[in-house]
């Protein structure tokens, strides 16, 4: 609330290796859990990814982290700053985009543009809201109503929006969620650039090919922390091995086979089935029998971050319940 | 095709049942819309039915009297049996009397001159004035009436009083006693357009700032913004003067041309400072905005916010001494009634324009309007939440 952060201060933050540093956070709405006892650190300017299935926690946490939710327990910093007791502060310097669209429909593109800019007192808004929509590639639509734009210009308008006050940190919440493979990659593009200019950015999101875009990813599922570090370390930590089977038909194999001792994981993957276990040997004893099989193909395959994740996932749901 | 009519028939009950379903779960799943349904028409009913009074009985009455006696004491409480008066002060000058009428505290002014009981004695046939605030016809009709009858009441009270009094018996054959002078203030020729105009200015401006800024934060949450501005380094006070602002020059805009049209179409005058008018206006559309604005903190949709505008309306017209007599509500309703901006208003616009009263004499009205908007104010800051949480 001091008057500095009424201004823009790029230098007046706390020097800390990391952009987000947060232990324990809890957070419960009734008597239901959504977030339990989260411990995450993000280095300046990396890509952070956040997976996790729907409902996982992963929007109370970038919420908790802007200030927008109070967590129940815990603490941590954000840019260095209290998350606890500098939320406004810290809103001033980060950039959150929401899971939805929310600008304003009823307002031009450049007109969204202008109020975030004055809202956040970027010097000289009106240019700084036209050089936003020329690097946005808007041009040609800064007349036009947000809410008329498709989704992958809203998504670009958004992402825009967020960046327009020059912020330390991105949070970007499922923000390729409905839109179009092409638009997907330059959207990575373009966070790998801000990325390279220094910026941090966490985002959260459901596809793995866009974890696998990230220097560092964390894994929650109801509500949990379940693993984190750059995408081969989590497949190597998860200690899983698997094999893959194809030339039968597949929802009957992975039905017999996911009866089985020894096997912890199966996921059909068009016409092949991806078997995992823990145990080597188990798993190896388990698919024997199935090996004689004729017709059957069976492969020693590296277990992908999707096959981890769905074990992982799989584990927290037997150990929540 | 031979089973399509049946069968159509058969499916539109079976849509429209679906629908119908459909639409009862929501209805009942929107608490505050459901209580308000069963709630708008029972306490709407209790407090109007009881509170709404067309011929006001006990209006406020001013006495300024110039003497005390026996035969002014009995007129004045000949004058309070009428059921329509009730004394609730005595000035001392006739210009602290005006000052009551003028800020409204007083809808009569009995003056009684000196010398007024030696006058009637001596057959004289005296005169007593009574000042009427006529700007509402319709609450200072039936007392004028009944005050016509009081002569003749008062008149054989007097003669029984001063049969049995020292001056003997001359005054039987002169009548009358006395006479009742009846003075129609500021709207003489009883026009009721006079007190609507300027009421309809309080009621428009009601109405519309209510729904205006009613509407402004729910229509954030609704619309899923609200989680962006939320995000946004702006203070909840920032965001309410924002919204409300806009809608200051709406009303002001609004308040013209009211004015503007009463005067051409029904002539209404504008004897009080136009200044002082549009100065209390503004205060009185920034109340309303900031009520306005609570409700949208207190919804949780906009049609929760519409509905509470129209519970918080209702009241405003039908008590604030807009569509019946102030005055003749019972004091329960009253001091509701004092905490609507809208009785206020309408107390300073018909002062104004009517009966050209000054800042002095409405400051009561003032200092309360002022404090109802403060107090709204604090509370949609307060409620204004910061966090989704």
């Amino acid at each position: 609330m001091s008057e500095a952060a009424d201004t823009l201060p790029q230098g007046s933050l706390p020097d800390v290796p990391y952009a987000i540093e947060v232990e324990g956070l809890s957070k419960s709405f009734g008597d239901r859990v959504v977030v339990r006892d989260l411990t995450m650190r993000v280095r300046k300017g990396q890509i952070y990814g956040f997976l996790g299935p729907n409902g996982s926690g992963k929007t109370t946490t970038i919420r908790m982290l802007c200030g927008l939710l109070t967590p129940d327990s815990g603490r941590g910093t954000c840019l260095g700053l209290n998350i606890l007791t500098q939320a406004r502060e810290i809103r001033r310097h980060v950039g959150y985009m929401t899971q939805r669209f929310s600008l304003y429909a009823d307002l031009s593109v450049r007109e969204n543009l202008e109020f975030v800019a004055r809202v956040y007192g970027v010097p000289e808004p009106v240019k700084a809201a036209k050089a936003a929509v020329e690097r946005l590639g808007l041009s040609g639509r800064d007349k036009q109503l947000a809410g008329s734009l498709s989704g992958g210009w809203k998504q670009r308008l958004a992402l825009g929006a967020c960046i327009l006050p020059s912020p330390q940190l991105l949070l970007l919440d499922e923000p390729t969620a409905g839109v179009d493979p092409k638009a997907r990659r330059e959207f990575w593009a373009q966070i790998h650039e801000l990325a390279a200019d220094g910026l941090t950015v966490l985002v959260s999101t459901h596809y793995m090919d866009e974890a696998e875009r990230c220097h560092e990813i964390a894994y929650i599922a109801y509500g949990e922390l379940l693993a984190q570090g750059t995408v081969d370390e989590v497949v190597a930590g998860a200690g899983l091995f698997t094999w893959s089977v194809s030339g039968g038909d597949p929802a009957p194999l992975a039905r017999e086979l996911s009866a089985l001792p020894g096997i912890d994981m199966v996921a059909p993957f068009g016409s092949s089935v991806h078997v995992g276990g823990h145990d080597a040997a188990a798993l190896e004893a388990a698919i024997a029998p199935f090996r004689e099989r004729p017709g059957l193909v069976w492969r020693r395959d590296e277990p992908t971050l999707e096959d981890v994740f769905i074990d992982l996932m799989s584990r927290s749901k037997d150990n929540f319940r | 095709m031979s089973g399509g009519m049946g069968s159509s028939v058969g499916g539109l009950f079976r849509r429209v049942g679906a629908m119908m379903r459909k639409e009862f779960l929501q209805l009942l799943r929107d608490r505050v819309s459901f209580a308000t349904m069963i709630s708008i028409p029972l306490l709407q009913l209790v407090l109007f039915g009881y509170a709404i009074n067309t011929t006001p009985r006990h209006l406020p009455t001013a006495v300024l009297a110039y003497e005390n006696t026996a035969l002014t004491r009995s007129i004045l409480a000949a004058i309070e049996n009428t059921k329509y008066f009730k004394v609730v002060s005595h000035p001392t000058s006739a210009a602290e009397a005006d000052h009551q009428m003028l800020a409204g505290e007083v809808s009569f002014i009995v003056e009684i001159p000196a010398g007024f009981e030696r006058a009637v004695r001596r057959g004289e046939s005296p005169s007593m004035l009574v000042a009427a605030d006529a700007t509402d016809p319709v609450a200072s009709g039936s007392a004028i009436a009944a005050l016509n009858a009081l002569v003749d009441t008062a008149v054989k009270r007097e003669r029984f009083a001063v049969e049995g009094g020292p001056e003997g018996s001359g005054l039987e054959s002169a009548p009358p006693a006395f006479q009742i002078i009846t003075h129609a203030r500021y709207n003489p020729a009883a026009v009721t357009q006079l007190n609507i105009v300027p009421g309809l200015l309080g009621t428009i401006l009601t109405m519309t700032m209510l729904i205006f800024t009613a509407l402004s934060v729910t229509r954030e949450i609704e619309r899923g913004t609200m989680e962006t501005l939320l995000a946004m380094p702006i203070r909840p006070v920032e965001v309410m003067l924002g919204k409300i602002a806009p809608y200051v020059l709406v009303g002001a805009g609004q308040a013209l041309l009211i004015v503007g049209a009463g005067r051409l179409l029904f002539n209404v005058p504008m004897i009080g400072s136009p200044g002082l008018l549009t100065l209390l206006t503004v205060l009185f559309i920034v109340a309303n905005l900031s009520i306005g604005y609570t409700f949208s903190t207190l919804a949780q949709n906009q049609l929760q916010a519409v509905q509470m505008t129209f519970m918080y309306f209702l009241p405003n017209i039908l008590l604030s001494g807009f569509m019946f007599p102030f005055a003749g509500m019972p004091v329960w309703a009253q001091w509701l009634a004092e905490t609507m901006p809208l009785t206020h208003y309408l107390r300073m616009v018909r002062g104004i324009m009517l009966k050209g009263a000054d800042g002095t004499d409405l400051a009561q009205d003032i200092v309360a309007l002022g404090a109802i908007m403060l107090v709204a104010m604090f509370i949609a800051v307060r409620r204004f939440r910061q966090t989704l949480d």
